[in-house]
């Protein structure tokens, strides 16, 4: 059960890696809809050992809804905004890898200290969570593009999800359904907000948002 | 020294250009042509060998020792690398770094002889031939280290024998990160697609082509002889722990071994088929996302 | 009865997004939010039951804060309908650039008005971190339309930030909140409550380690939320573009939300020793917060932006409150009702000059006392209030916490808490005084008539501060001891 686990872990970070360093938004917004369909596997896997109607119930809706609903919602964004279909970066992708290997090690690091009290599934939970993290942190910061930085904050989401898989056990059903709905709708006025954005200013660069400042 | 060990290297001299066929074959047939013989890359060795060589006037004995260093290097190295059950012809601690030493190695002597033809091509194709070389140390030295920590021994021998269904069992994660870098180590030190076009008639896009562009007749046969041996080794690496099944017969294990070989060339081959080759630039990306992988490896194992 | 509270705007605002007529939109609004303050000013009369297994229930914090949200809400719907009278129009013409605009249909504005409401009353009785947490972001999200009314693009810039910049923060709460459901996992045991009382009751036995983790998070999540630097970029966009209305609901009421996460958060480190470890975080954050403030509001020259930085300083007067505990948590629950209706009324006022001079310049702006006079002195009155002159209620309050940062020797503390208000008083009087004062400078002279609705409420809200001021009615008082004991820290 362990190795099924920590593969879906390194898959997850492996497509961390992936989002960091591929140019197109097409590939991007797949990397990070696969990573949902894994974090739903992942929530199987982890309450596989008594498998309850309902947990397997939120994660198909929570597989479906990261999966494909909002993949799909992005790619809608992307057509309807127009845009073109590079992904535009502050910094290069090669840096990009690199400081994504540099906060793998720090996730590591961070993993070596804060260690899961009970019954750890798999040591490499608590890095992969961080990691994901901080990858889409980093994607939202070194992005140009709105609708990049949608998928560098989904990526952030799942990060906290797979963290949530950790403890999954003992969430109950109301609050899971709570936080999967605040995401998507999340993803969704902000896919509205890139569409206005891309009418507005006929670009979706966020860095051309800066028309609010203090002028003092 | 006992004498099977000198098997792997013999098998390596015998058979190492066949899997430069192979990988021609799986292209020929995955786009619709009969393709060329298997042998086809003997005879062309054979054809080369026949044939006298032409210097450049500005050329030096730097660049006519070149291939003559390259391969004894790569055979050196080949001397560190068991096969199957076979062990390597010698082997102790730590002789994984010679092995990363001998490859580079040969490579600066083919560079210094690609230098050494003062022509601008091959001075580009040498700067790019580094710089891909460089990167590439990292992730294949990782994936060893990946190796070593699982298996707890510093030489190749012991180190690839030890990788056995059991390693599998609880560690088939880092051992499929540890192949999918290797791989692409493989693939960037033999100069395949992704990262350059063994086939591309332009100059301007070669990388290790354009860096043996003056080598002629028995020089080039030379050359084109020890990166097939390249090839081999690296190869035979990866299947060493891909097919980690041992039957207790050598000659079984061997055989094994020999299929994994074959199989590395068709998914070469299927690799070049479906690939396009990627833009200069985005290589040392595919370069750092294999560190990635063995590093992530090696913390897997480590942990 | 808590369920109502949380309820009845959710229904409401599901029909004003889907009824056509106006009228009978605003009239849905201005009975709800009545309902509603009603409804939570009935809870202190008979302390409702808690519901669901604890996940909903009213302490005196959470009392204490649907309460002053709904009444603010309540004069913010009288404000906002006239407001809405007043842009009826189709095509406005904006008034820094000219280009023309037209705002976003009413009944968007109405139902996130109202859906608004009910995430917050939601995260002030929620007592599950984790639904508490649902409801925060759940305010983001129905907020977010509501600084989106003008449709050009400064306000959809500024709506980005805030959702970007909200969305992310609040993740990583969510992070903090998993970090404690972690820290309260013991062996052998599968099931852990978020709910508070039960983690509070648990706190001894909670890990160390994940619980500090789990309080940096939700700090910092909720933090970016509630406009602490370095985190409160977003709030000055979103407060100077949004309608004024808006505006005055996201500082007076949306703010104080995200500071009740905290609290929660807050508690539980009390309640599990580690009160002076989050206390000095909230502390730092504080002072952080109020010199960032207060180095922006210095020469700032766009007055809806002053009073936006202002309120990141009001919300590091809070933290450092929290942070001092003991009788500055009084003082800190005191300053969260004096600064909720102080700025309320500000920005009102604010968008009654902003109608009548067409500018955001402070420097374009004088002789409001001739030219709109009872807004001109309601503006005086306010900013008196928020710098923290007596008699109002934020002088009091200021005063509170400055006397127990006294009390407990931090005088460091203490020194730079009143170098900054100092470094304020003088950085917003002077342009505010500029505007109530001075020659008119362009147009005429005339006073200009605006309804009497525009003045009324916030004159209000004026008069709410001055009470408490003056006179802490005894209930209030109780109940503000009462709420201020749950975080003081003995």
């Amino acid at each position: 059960m362990n190795q099924v686990i920590d593969s879906i872990l390194i898959l997850l970070t492996l497509t961390g890696f992936v989002l960091l360093g591929s140019s197109r938004l097409a590939a991007c917004i797949k990397a990070v809809g696969i990573q949902g369909a894994l974090l739903g596997l992942l929530a199987l896997v982890v309450q596989s050992g008594d498998l309850s109607i309902t947990g397997v119930v939120l994660a198909l809706i929570g597989a479906t809804v990261k999966g494909i609903l909002l993949p799909v919602l992005l790619f809608r964004a992307m057509r309807e905004a127009d845009t073109t279909r590079e992904v535009e970066p502050l910094i290069s992708f090669n840096l990009s890898v690199l400081a994504g290997a540099l906060e793998l090690a720090m996730s590591l690091w961070i993993g070596r200290h804060l260690r899961l009290p009970a019954d750890p599934v798999s040591s490499f939970f608590v890095p992969a969570a961080i990691f994901t993290i901080l990858a889409g942190l980093l994607v939202i910061v070194s992005r140009r593009k709105a609708i990049t930085q949608v998928i560098g904050y989904l990526m952030l989401e799942n990060g906290v999800y797979v963290f949530g898989t950790a403890v999954a056990l003992r969430m109950p059903v109301l609050v899971e359904l709570g936080i999967l709905l605040d995401v998507f709708v999340g993803v969704f006025v902000m896919g509205i907000a890139v569409f206005h954005i891309s009418r507005q200013f006929d670009h979706i660069d966020s860095l051309r948002l800066a028309s609010l400042n203090d002028r003092v | 020294m006992k004498p099977q060990s000198a098997f792997p290297l013999l098998l390596a001299i015998a058979l190492a250009p066949m899997v430069q066929g192979i990988i021609n074959r799986t292209k020929a047939i995955v786009a619709g042509r009969a393709g060329q013989p298997l042998m086809q890359p003997y005879l062309d060795l054979a054809k080369l060998l026949r044939k006298g060589a032409v210097y450049s006037e500005t050329a030096s004995w730097v660049f006519r020792t070149a291939p003559a260093v390259g391969l004894s290097a790569i055979i050196c190295a080949g001397a560190l690398i068991p096969f199957a059950a076979f062990p390597s012809l010698t082997h102790f601690g730590g002789d994984l770094v010679l092995l990363g030493y001998l490859l580079a190695l040969g490579r600066f002597a083919i560079v210094l002889g690609a230098l050494d033809t003062g022509s601008s091509f091959e001075g580009m194709g040498a700067s790019r031939e580094i710089a891909f070389a460089a990167l590439a140390e990292a992730p294949l030295f990782l994936a060893l280290a990946a190796i070593v920590r699982e298996t707890g021994s510093l030489s190749l021998t012991p180190a690839l024998g030890a990788v056995s269904i059991n390693v599998w069992n609880h560690a088939a994660p880092s051992m499929c990160l540890t192949i999918g870098a290797l791989l692409i180590v493989f693939l960037t030190e033999n100069a395949r697609i992704p990262v350059d076009d063994p086939t591309t008639h332009l100059e301007l896009t070669m990388i290790h082509e354009v860096m043996v562009l003056d080598h002629s007749g028995p020089d080039f046969a030379i050359v084109q002889y020890s990166a097939a041996l390249k090839m081999w080794f690296l190869g035979a690496i990866i299947v060493a722990i891909a097919v980690p099944w041992h039957v207790g017969n050598a000659l079984a294990d061997a055989a094994c071994a020999l299929a994994g070989i074959a199989a590395l060339g068709i998914v070469t081959g299927l690799i070049e088929a479906s690939m396009a080759r990627l833009r200069l630039l985005r290589v040392p990306t595919l370069l750092l996302t294999a560190a990635m992988l063995s590093a992530l490896a090696f913390v897997m194992v480590a942990k | 009865m808590l369920l109502a509270l949380i309820l009845l705007p959710a229904a409401a605002g599901l029909v004003c997004l889907l009824i056509a007529s106006d009228p009978a939109r605003r009239a849905i609004l201005i009975v709800t939010a009545a309902l509603e303050a009603a409804l939570s000013i009935a809870t202190w009369v008979n302390a409702p039951p808690a519901q669901f297994g604890g996940w909903l229930a009213e302490d005196a914090l959470g009392r204490l804060f649907v309460t002053l949200t709904s009444v603010l809400f309540l004069a913010c719907s009288v404000y906002a309908v006239a407001y809405l009278r007043e842009e009826r129009e189709k095509v406005h013409s904006d008034i820094e650039e000219g280009f023309f605009f037209s705002n976003a249909r009413e009944a968007s504005f109405t139902g996130c008005l109202l859906l608004f409401l009910s995430a917050m009353s939601l995260v002030a009785l929620s007592q599950h971190l984790a639904l508490l947490w649902v409801a925060v972001e759940a305010t983001t999200l129905a907020s977010a339309p509501l600084i989106y009314f003008h449709r050009h693009h400064r306000s959809l810039e500024a709506t980005w930030k805030y959702l970007l910049i909200c969305s992310v923060g609040i993740a990583l709460a969510l992070l903090g909140v998993f970090f404690l459901a972690v820290a309260a996992i013991r062996p052998g045991d599968n099931a852990v409550s978020l709910i508070l009382a039960d983690l509070l009751k648990d706190a001894p036995r909670l890990n160390a380690i994940w619980l500090k983790a789990a309080f940096v998070l939700m700090l910092v999540g909720y933090g970016s939320k509630m406009g602490l630097a370095p985190f409160h970029t977003w709030l000055p966009d979103a407060h100077s573009e949004a309608p004024s209305v808006a505006s005055a609901l996201l500082s007076g009421a949306l703010l104080n939300c995200a500071f009740l996460g905290i609290l929660r958060a807050h508690e539980v480190c009390i309640a599990g020793g580690l009160g002076a470890f989050s206390g000095g975080l909230l502390l730092g954050f504080g002072l952080l917060s109020m010199g960032v403030a207060a180095a922006f509001i210095v020469g700032q020259s766009d007055y809806k932006r002053m009073l936006a930085y202002s309120s990141v300083e009001h919300m590091g007067i809070l933290a450092v409150g929290a942070g001092i505990g003991g009788a500055a948590a009084f003082g800190a629950i005191l300053h969260v009702v004096g600064h909720s209706f102080a700025k309320a009324m500000l920005f009102m006022v604010a968008g009654n000059l902003l109608a009548v001079y067409r500018t955001k310049t402070s420097n374009d702006v004088s002789g409001a006392l001739r030219i709109v006079p009872v807004s001109g002195l309601l503006w005086m009155l306010g900013i008196l209030a928020i710098i923290g002159a007596p008699p109002f209620g934020p002088f009091l309050s200021e005063f509170v916490i400055l006397k127990a940062a006294l009390d407990q020797g931090r005088n460091f503390v203490a020194m730079a808490y009143l170098a900054v208000l100092a470094i304020v008083v003088a950085g917003m009087s002077a342009p505010a005084m500029a505007m109530a004062y001075g020659r008119p400078r362009t147009g005429g002279t005339e006073p200009v008539r605006q309804s009497i609705v525009f003045s009324a409420v916030p004159a209000l809200c004026c008069a709410a501060i001055l009470v408490i001021g003056i006179y802490l009615p005894p209930v209030l008082n109780r109940s503000l001891h009462e709420a201020a004991h749950l975080f003081s820290r003995g």
